[in-house]
């Protein structure tokens, strides 16, 4: 068994020991292990070369590590917070996500940029956003979002190994979550494979990241009433697998999206376009999309709560979908 | 001192460079070339006198106004031009145009269309040179404009603090787009800045071959010693205005004028060479006229090329290997 946190720590380590190109640098990665322990101690066995305090400079060491990515290493960054991205979007955005491409291919970018984001910790507006569907927006960026131990594993040796920029998505409320973890040094998830976390009939649900365990609570309040619900979760964005989606829609006839990510322009309402092109003469109901209200997250744990999407609001949807009232 | 074979080469560069941007600029008047063509000309001292200092091994990181660096550090003529044609030989298989032209080949991290985008960048160059062991430096050119972004002072500060083998080189050209520097600027000689970080800064005439060599050879000899980063400071002038389209309300033609006839950076390295006995008239006379004929058939080179495949246009989004 192992947390989510120390899933990650241990791939660090691993692929760290494997590949001497591979390093971390971020905010309070090195003493103290930065602020979800995922680099915990591991100063000890790497040094502060390689589990390198960068200073509050993000535009600095993000580009630092694209720049060192582009010169032969393997830099893992790590923001403390996703929503310090817009400190530093110029080198996401217009840097890491075009060299490649704008320099006609004669690049390669084997990094990686993590960081954790979401509510539940009362971090408010600026500490508490979920923003991957702006990553998925931006060609030229591949996006992983784990949801469960194994997965952010799996994960992210496949991010670490991958001689693209990934930017990896963790979820602060996910931390402290307990699995079993495969012992496999090489254990890889491939990206552009969704995973089916519960199999049903009636409903496919799509969540990621927090939100799978919210689904799969739904799922289960949806079964005591008689409707047997699908959970899947993409576990990356980009790429995605539309494929599975659709196929799990064919045989339901509904879908219901949800995600902590703001609803308007939300990642979700993609897969409701996809999945329409895909399997639209297979929908018996209207593809529902849920998110995050259009409003700067609150500090207050009840306002908190009136912005994102509940277990409830994810039942209601489901029965709407299936005519039940 | 410069000796003569650098010399040569140093002299040689500036005319690549000179005939290169002389020949976009009757390009682009001639319709023959589109966007944003930002051009070098004036500037010439600078790539050519520390690009001479640097291998393949060593980076770089450029700007919008990059096709100097590029030249200087190793582009062929021929693939530079028809990238500015949008054509498929070029250096970025006509995807990317004028601002974004490098030969990743010969250590070069990329122009950069963002002012200030490209110094982490280099910083980070030298940072994987640092960690590599690798007796190599990385150069982050940027003009007097960027040093007003954050990504200079964060740069500076993490290259100082990590003690990386990295030379900022301003090309102090005096205006940012249109606006002269002492409107935007907090300092006259921005080489003052380095105090902040606790690393040498030195201003020289940009112009002056030798003058740049030289500090550039301090700056690198430091970098190499492990003591960590330099700022150079090259005062220059752009002959031409920002960009080829730039009807240069902000500036008088007499001022122009007088930094071509008074300060041409080639002019002034021809009478050094011949000064201090490191050329003949003729010697140099044939260096630029082979500079010319290469330019000649950079021309044909670029024109003649294919035009890229439509059906190849979302390739080299991610690397697929």
């Amino acid at each position: 068994m192992m947390t989510y946190a120390q899933a990650i720590r241990h791939v660090i380590q691993q692929e760290m020991r494997r590949d001497p190109r591979v390093f971390v640098m971020g905010e309070d990665v090195e003493k103290h292990g930065s602020v979800f322990g995922t680099t915990r101690d591991l100063y000890k066995e790497f040094g502060p070369d390689r589990i390198r305090n960068t200073p509050i400079s993000e535009s600095a060491f993000v580009g630092a590590a694209l720049g060192a990515a582009c010169a032969g290493m393997r830099p893992i960054a790590e923001l403390m917070y996703w929503d310090f991205a817009f400190v530093c979007a110029d080198q996401i955005f217009n840097q890491m996500a075009k060299t490649r491409y704008v320099f006609g291919g004669n690049a390669k970018i084997p990094m990686v940029l993590r960081s954790q984001q979401g509510t539940g910790r009362g971090n408010a507006a600026t500490h508490s956003q979920s923003l991957e569907s702006i990553f998925m927006h931006i060609p030229g960026l591949k996006v992983a979002c784990p949801s469960a131990p194994a997965d952010a594993a799996g994960l992210l040796r496949t991010a670490i190994r991958d001689d693209n920029p990934v930017c990896f998505f963790e979820h602060k409320m996910l931390y402290t979550t307990q699995a079993d973890v495969p012992e496999d040094p090489d254990f890889c998830v491939p990206f552009g494979k969704a995973s089916i976390r519960r199999e049903g009939a009636d409903v496919t649900i799509v969540a990621n990241l927090y939100y799978v365990s919210q689904a799969l609570e739904a799922a289960e309040a949806l079964a005591r009433e008689g409707i047997s619900a699908e959970v899947i979760d993409p576990r990356t964005l980009v790429p995605f697998d539309y494929d599975t989606i659709a196929e799990s829609v064919k045989k339901t006839g509904r879908l219901v999206v949800v995600h902590e990510a703001h609803q308007n322009n939300g990642w979700g309402a993609q897969v409701v376009s996809q999945i329409c092109q895909m399997a639209f003469p297979y929908l018996d109901a209207a593809p529902v999309h849920l998110g995050a209200k259009a409003c700067p997250l609150p500090f207050n744990p009840a306002l908190e709560a009136a912005v994102i999407p509940s277990v409830s609001e994810i039942v209601a949807a489901c029965k709407a979908a299936c005519y039940v009232s | 001192m410069i000796d003569k074979q650098t010399g040569l080469w140093i002299y040689n560069k500036m005319h690549e460079i000179r005939d290169f941007e002389e020949t976009a600029w009757t390009l682009f008047t001639e319709n023959k070339l589109r966007g944003s063509v930002h051009l070098y000309t004036g500037e010439e001292a600078i790539a050519a006198s520390i690009c001479a200092q640097l291998t393949d091994e060593d980076l770089i990181a450029s700007t919008h106004r990059g096709h100097g660096h590029c030249i200087a550090k190793g582009a062929e003529l021929g693939r530079a031009l028809a990238e500015l044609m949008g054509k498929a030989t070029g250096y970025c298989k006509g995807r990317s145009g004028s601002m974004h032209i490098a030969d990743f080949s010969k250590g070069n991290l990329g122009a950069n269309a963002i002012v200030g985008g490209g110094i982490p960048i280099a910083t980070g160059g030298a940072l994987a040179l640092k960690m590599q062991n690798k007796p190599n430096v990385a150069v982050a050119f940027f003009g007097d404009g960027a040093s007003n972004q954050g990504t200079f002072h964060e740069s500076l500060n993490l290259a100082a603090v990590w003690k990386l083998p990295c030379i900022y080189v301003v090309e102090h050209n005096q205006y940012g787009m249109t606006v002269p520097s002492w409107q935007s600027t907090s300092v006259p000689d921005l080489a003052v800045r380095s105090a902040a970080y606790g690393i040498p800064g030195e201003t020289v005439d940009g112009n002056d071959v030798a003058a740049v060599y030289q500090a550039f050879a301090r700056a690198k000899e430091r970098a190499l010693k492990g003591e960590g980063p330099s700022l150079l400071e090259c005062k220059t002038y752009r002959w031409r205005g920002h960009w080829t389209g730039d009807p240069e309300v902000y500036r008088s033609r007499e001022k122009v004028e007088e930094w071509k006839t008074q300060r041409d950076p080639i002019r002034r390295f021809r009478d050094y060479l011949l000064v201090h006995g490191l050329s003949t008239e003729e010697e140099l006379d044939k260096i630029e006229k082979a500079a010319a004929e290469k330019m000649e058939a950079a021309v044909e080179f670029a024109i003649n090329s294919p035009e890229p495949d439509p059906a190849h246009v979302l390739d080299d989004v991610f690397y697929e290997g």
